[in-house]
């Protein structure tokens, strides 16, 4: 088993409110990880503590057999925002200059970027097929856009873990289908991918296992695991749908 | 035209308000799209009590109000992020505090009122050697920092979170730019007046924002409107003998309302055909 993340006992709360308890489960490298639940269920909460946004305040977790308050690769991971819709409309950067700062995680001071690094944002944004926009602002784009150009930002170091936090929305349904796709491509090219979502009709089409979270782990199966045994979900998340119909 | 170039007071009052322009706009935005643009008044009232206190113990106001304005600003993010208080009631709780102290020192030691109102309201005119020296010294410090830094600002600036995903030291940045705030204050305070001195870092990067551009534009927009409005400004008030700080800030606001209205009806105009 390659584990590239793991997580031991992880509790947290907001002031008296709390949000996870007892969290333990392990992703392995190449997995395709759909974390699922109810708004509130702390599915966001976990990722930024994954992610080392929030401070861990019980529990451990390793990224690559490191804890994560020694870890200092953050080359090593991508991560795409909920709702890139808050990008304000007039802020004033471009699809360059925002794919660019993917970069400055494997750069050291002072972080200055040369030609070479032009050729990757131009390469990452080819990847998503927004280098026809590199000189637009984003504020300009579409929110499908914008969150291409939130991928080719992440990807642009060629991070082993791509988190993503309800990327989809606000975006349309066609986009939204490219949008996995694109994913599904990623994860067949080696890159392990965690996807916070709440459209677990959509989601189950494409993820390897799902974590399914309502403040404490509630189940953590493979795809097929998921289909077979959980009686109670197959009603919930209409089975034949979700397991019948990957493309 | 050229003649007041001659004039030693007013290659001083250029050479300074050049250099405190360039500051104020690049720093300025960073902290408009930060949400942060009042902090720079907060800051001004914190070295308003520092300005009262070196006027009270022969201290140089300027190092008064440097000291007040780098402590005052530390205790502002010292209570933000202990959580005692919102970040804008910890900086209404810091710069009234100080400037309580002003204005105590001012009503018990009634002999420098016209002083305090320079630093007040500014006297670019009379400025001296030595503070045109430090003021250009700090400026300095303040655009190389935000040049050697650019990068890891910017990341910030656009998504807070994002950047920490990447390793960038978010809370080092934060205390860093708040550090160049005051020092920026301080080192505007001759050219325009504690009351005025957050307008050279809000309005320049305000107006540059209605190009709709790049960030490094902007940045270079930002700052060639600083240093253009404040030749002008100092000018104007001297050939028609106006107050230079009053005269600086609104130049600015009209070259914003100029820039404003040219894009409404820019907007106007498709939208019409």
């Amino acid at each position: 088993m390659n584990k590239i993340i793991e997580l031991k006992n992880i509790s947290f709360s907001y002031s008296n409110t709390n949000v996870l308890s007892n969290i333990n489960f392990v992703i392995e490298k190449g997995d395709f990880v759909g974390l699922i639940g109810p708004n509130g269920s702390g599915k966001t909460t976990l990722l930024k503590l994954i992610l080392g946004i929030l401070p861990i305040q019980k529990g451990t977790i390793k990224i690559n057999g490191k804890s994560l308050l020694k870890f200092d690769d953050w080359s090593l991971l991508g991560y795409v925002p909920q709702k890139a819709t808050n990008i304000e409309v007039n802020f004033p950067a471009t699809v360059r200059e925002v794919v660019a700062m993917g970069l400055l995680s494997t750069k050291k001071f002072p972080k200055i970027f040369n030609s070479e690094d032009s050729k990757k944002v131009i390469n990452a944004l080819k990847m998503v097929h927004m280098e026809k926009f590199a000189e637009n602002r984003i504020g300009e784009l579409s929110g499908g856009q914008q969150q291409r150009v939130l991928i080719a930002k992440a990807m642009i170091c060629e991070p082993e873990i791509l988190f993503l936090d309800e990327p989809t929305t606000g975006i349309d349904p066609e986009s939204q289908q490219k949008f996995y796709e694109l994913l599904r491509q990623l994860n067949n090219q080696g890159v392990t991918i965690v996807l916070v979502s709440h459209d677990v009709g959509r989601i189950t089409k494409y993820v390897t296992k799902i974590a399914s979270l309502n403040k404490k782990l509630e189940f953590y199966r493979t795809h097929a695991e998921f289909c077979l045994h959980d009686i109670k979900h197959k009603h919930e998340y209409r089975y034949h749908d979700l397991c019948l119909d990957r493309g | 035209m050229l003649e007041i170039l001659t004039y030693p007071l007013m290659q001083k009052a250029f050479i300074t308000g050049i250099f405190a322009a360039i500051a104020c706009a690049l720093l300025g935005t960073f902290l408009v799209l930060r949400r942060y643009a009042l902090i720079g008044d907060g800051i001004a009232h914190i070295s308003f009590g520092g300005v009262a206190t070196g006027l009270l113990f022969n201290i140089t106001p300027f190092f008064g109000a440097l000291i007040f304005a780098l402590i005052g600003s530390l205790s502002i993010l010292k209570l933000k992020d202990k959580a005692i208080v919102h970040g804008d009631s910890a900086i209404g709780i810091i710069s009234h505090a100080s400037l309580g102290i002003g204005i105590f020192i001012t009503s018990i030691a009634q002999g420098f009122n016209v002083d305090i109102l320079s630093y007040l309201f500014g006297s670019i005119l009379a400025i001296k050697t030595s503070e045109m020296i430090i003021s250009i010294i700090l400026a300095i410090v303040v655009i190389s920092i935000i040049l050697l830094f650019y990068n890891d600002l910017f990341y910030i600036t656009f998504n807070e979170e994002l950047a920490k995903t990447s390793g960038i030291k978010v809370n080092f940045l934060n205390t860093l730019l708040i550090m160049l705030t005051a020092i920026t204050i301080v080192t505007s305070m001759r050219v325009v007046g504690l009351m005025l001195a957050s307008a050279l870092i809000i309005l320049p990067a305000v107006s540059a924002l209605q190009f709709h551009t790049s960030f490094k534009k902007t940045l270079l927009i930002s700052s060639l409107i600083a240093v253009i409005t404040v030749c002008v400004g100092l000018s104007v008030s001297y050939f028609f003998d106006f107050a230079a700080s009053g005269t600086i800030v609104l130049i600015n606001i009209l070259v914003f309302l100029m820039l404003l209205t040219f894009n409404k009806i820019k907007e106007y105009l498709p939208a019409r055909s």
